[in-house]
């Protein structure tokens, strides 16, 4: 195989990880409303942490596109 | 672009290092990196004496902002890492300012992002890293080294303990400057994927040009979620500083 187009594939296969942190984040929204829904006086002290939990999460996709990028166009 | 000539999507040539300020930026190797850390650095002195020169009862835009900025990280350290916080406050600040200031200078088109290149965040990060090492032995002394095997934990599984935790403890600096360098590097090269979709299909005549919205479409909600990754990635990086000083200070 090509070495280009093995890296486009590379390339590819390394977003792979988003999808777990799609399912993450998914869960981290999931929690934060239930716990506002079920006590809504608690949102100014639940909605620091759960933006907080995005950001971490949301580093590894970074991680991970970072990386597609890398082997695009490094 | 030159007709005829394949256009090239070249990401990553926003972050190379040129000298400024002319011939005495070249002979120190002054770089346009330096120059804005010292453009937010100025930013961020003008910010704070302006705004707290008219001493106001009421506020008015740039007290109150200033205000808020100061009681937020002032918030932010004494929550975290408790009464001793005050002490971390000024250090907390910087590290945070200048992050923030890092992040929303470059999101100026033609600006440079010197929170983009790892030599930057990691410096900090291992600055962050030493300075809660030195606070943690200063406090407990040789005490220190019990933080690496938690209290209740068997005794049978303290070497596993003991590796797994002191490995999680030298991966912090690498993960939190990658954190803010992958952040700030991905987003920006991103936005330059995108926008040279935007001259590709232009260059394809009136079809492309009118398929050339999608790709600008997409650059607009981009920048501002770039703009709320700014802050964010600024706060993260400013809250896990406190709570590595939390541990120092209170070992678990």
């Amino acid at each position: 195989m090509d070495v280009a187009v093995a890296a486009k594939l590379g390339a590819g296969l390394a977003m792979i990880g988003v999808a777990g942190v799609g399912i993450g984040i998914g869960n981290i929204f999931a929690s934060l409303i239930a716990s506002v829904a079920r006590n809504p006086a608690s949102e100014a002290q639940v909605r620091p942490i759960g933006l907080l939990g995005f950001a971490l999460t949301e580093g590894v996709a970074i991680f991970a596109l970072a990386v597609a990028l890398m082997i695009l166009f490094l | 672009m030159i007709a005829g000539e394949p256009f090239e999507i070249r990401p990553l040539e926003q972050f190379e290092l040129h000298p400024a300020l002319g011939a005495v930026g070249h002979a120190v190797n002054f770089t346009q990196s330096n120059l804005f850390m010292v453009a937010g650095a100025l930013l961020t002195m003008a910010l704070l004496v302006y705004g707290s020169r008219p001493r106001a009862t009421v506020p008015g835009r740039w007290q109150s902002l200033a205000e808020m900025l100061y009681e937020f990280v002032h918030g932010m350290a004494v929550d975290q890492i408790g009464p001793e916080g005050k002490a971390f406050f000024p250090f907390i600040f910087t590290l945070f300012v200048f992050v923030l200031m890092g992040n929303l200078l470059g999101l100026i088109p033609f600006f440079f992002t010197y929170t983009s290149h790892i030599a930057v965040t990691g410096a900090l990060a291992v600055f962050v890293i030493c300075l809660a090492t030195f606070v943690a032995i200063r406090t407990h002394g040789l005490h220190f080294f019990s933080y690496f095997l938690p209290e209740g934990a068997p005794i049978v599984l303290a070497p596993l303990i003991v590796m797994i935790e002191i490995i999680s403890y030298l991966s912090r600096p690498v993960s939190l400057s990658m954190r803010l360098f992958a952040n700030m590097m991905a987003g920006h090269m991103i936005l330059v994927v995108f926008a040279s979709f935007v001259v590709m299909l232009g260059s394809l005549g009136a079809v492309g040009a009118l398929g050339a919205i999608i790709p600008f479409g997409i650059n607009i909600p981009l920048i501002g979620f770039e703009l709320l990754v700014a802050v964010l990635q600024a706060y993260v990086f400013a809250i896990l500083t406190c709570i590595y000083l939390h541990d120092a200070v209170h070992l678990h």
